[in-house]
């Protein structure tokens, strides 16, 4: 952790509640979250399925309205979807008639300049898929699919990208490559990142810290910082302790799989 | 047996399946007239079709009465195609439109093409407009009620993506609404065509002195049953010829959507 100067703060959320009408009832996703993000920053938000996760990046991403509570970006007020966000869903959501090259140019202003063909050489640069740039979606595998969809929030150089269980329908392994990936970009690129994710490991390996969230209605229940060097070693004591932490947070009562180890 | 006979053995089978039924019911057709199960004037056996139909190829009586056919065809579903699309995109992008054009829509759609022919004749008279419109009528509705369903079946998903990026509005109909749409248009075009086509008879019902219509009706009044399958025949061929150059673009054109063809 590089914490020697005080950072700016990218991200301030306060207050934010949100319900949705399900048959004329009223269902609390989102109650009193509070949370500030750095500039430079990677939050992971972790927290069981329906819990409000995808809600609360839906409301920093301007999609969602009718929300109570703050959000500033910077200094301005968010009022719905805009450039200095990116977006990275857990389907890759490429339009499936676009090549790759032409999916990541999708974002930009001016697609037919030289200007945006180098940029979307240098994305494609980026994550590694250089020798794609003609091929169509259905010819590409989860973990491409994801990298050329992480391209293409990237390509107009957002402050904030906002990551909704980018990795949660990849196997184990291209996962993990996927994580690294993300680490490696955002240490060139230097984005501010939210990811969300229901995988405890992935939160500890890329935040720098974890937010933990409960369900019904979806509250913040714990903020862990993790002052871990990277890149961080999961089988180390240190990632286990974390991992310790984050766990107890999900599973105070019911089962505590570390309590007899002393 | 190596791979390639095997390959070869496939494709004989499947020759075989395309083709078998029609044989076996074209052969039971002869074989029952020839036995005299069937009277000739009310069916003739297909040889007697076959030779009628190679007599009036050869003549270039039938090449002129389908030249007239095609072209009627393509004026009314060329109109309706291009109407069908460009009312189908604007009603639906447009709420407003759609809620103001939907019940006409709904209660004009219904009617057969065949029941427009006494206005279709006051309108246009008895010459080529009123087949076109007739034959415009029946193509129409499959375009422009599959081009609304198409648009109205735009994926939420990439909604969301293009709001993201801030996308202009053009470039979001022309990127993702249309070609999101664009397989239910094409079946919308498909359909068309084919109901076009069938409305070519209905079309030539009206004063006609030529084309595949003109050709049953005049047979009709004739009692040359043979002339009619002839005829109906021909109809059927090149309707199916049709549909296949139609399905032939469509593939070509959505070669990033893999279809399910069955078990
Ligand atoms: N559009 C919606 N309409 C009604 N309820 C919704 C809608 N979106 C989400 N919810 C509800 O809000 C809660 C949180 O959902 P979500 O944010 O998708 O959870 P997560 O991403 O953590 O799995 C869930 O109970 C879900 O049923
Ligand atoms: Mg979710």
């Amino acid at each position: 952790m590089k914490n020697d100067k005080p950072r700016e703060t990218k991200l301030l959320i306060e207050n934010l509640s949100k319900s949705y009408l399900v048959q004329s009832e009223e269902v609390r996703a989102l109650q009193a979250i509070n949370l500030s993000i750095a500039d430079g920053e990677f939050v992971a938000i972790v927290g069981s399925s329906g819990c409000g996760k995808s809600t609360l990046l839906k409301i920093i991403a301007g999609l969602e309205n009718g929300y109570t509570g703050t959000l500033l970006l910077g200094k301005e007020r968010i009022a719905g979807p805009g450039l200095d966000r990116g977006m990275v869903f857990q389907e890759h959501r490429l339009l499936p008639w676009l090549t790759v090259e032409n999916n990541i140019s999708f974002g930009l202003k001016d697609r037919h300049s030289k200007a945006s063909a180098k940029t979307v050489s240098e994305h494609l640069d980026l994550v590694g898929l250089s020798g794609f740039a003609q091929a169509y979606p259905y010819q590409l595998s989860g973990g491409m699919a994801q990298r050329v969809s992480i391209a293409r929030a990237l390509v107009n150089q957002p402050q904030l990208l906002l990551l909704d269980e980018p990795f949660g329908s990849l196997d184990a392994l291209t996962k993990i490559q996927m994580q690294q990936e993300v680490l490696r970009i955002q240490e060139v690129e230097k984005t501010t990142m939210i990811l969300v994710t229901h995988d405890i490991d992935e939160a500890i390996f890329l935040g720098d810290r974890v937010v933990v969230m409960s369900s019904r209605p979806g509250t913040i229940r714990k903020i862990i910082p993790v002052e871990l060097a990277r890149p961080r070693d999961r089988s180390s004591y240190e990632f286990a302790q974390i991992r310790r932490a984050v766990y107890q947070e999900f599973f105070v009562e019911a089962e505590n799989p570390f309590a007899y180890q002393i | 047996m190596t791979r390639k006979t095997i390959r070869y053995t496939e494709k004989v089978k499947h020759v075989i399946q395309y083709f078998g039924l029609l044989t076996v019911l074209l052969v039971v057709w002869q074989v029952l007239s020839m036995l005299g199960f069937i009277q000739p004037i009310i069916m003739p056996p297909p040889t007697q079709v076959a030779v009628v139909f190679w007599e009036l190829l050869k003549s270039g009586v039938m090449i002129r009465h389908i030249g007239i056919s095609v072209l009627r065809v393509l004026e009314g579903f060329g109109i309706a195609v291009i109407l069908g699309l460009l009312l189908g995109m604007a009603i639906g992008l447009s709420k407003t439109l759609a809620r103001m054009t939907d019940l006409i829509i709904q209660v004009i759609k219904p009617i057969p093409p065949i029941a427009w022919i006494p206005l279709a004749i006051l309108w246009f008279g008895i010459g080529e407009q009123s087949k076109v419109f007739i034959i415009f009528l029946g193509a129409f509705f499959p375009v422009i009620v599959n081009t609304i369903d198409g648009i109205r079946q735009t994926d939420q998903k990439l909604v969301e993506v293009a709001r993201m990026l801030e996308v202009s509005r053009s470039r979001f109909i022309f990127q993702v609404v249309i070609p999101g749409a664009f397989p239910a248009i094409m079946t919308g075009l498909r359909v068309g065509l084919m109901v076009a086509w069938m409305c070519v008879v209905a079309a030539e019902l009206i004063a006609a002195s030529s084309g595949v219509g003109y050709l049953i009706m005049d047979a009709r009044q004739l009692s040359q049953s043979d002339v009619v399958l002839v005829g109906m025949i021909t109809i059927g061929i090149i309707g199916k010829l049709m549909d296949s150059l139609i399905y032939r673009i469509e593939k070509r054109a959505i070669k990033w959507k893999t279809a399910f063809t069955g078990v």
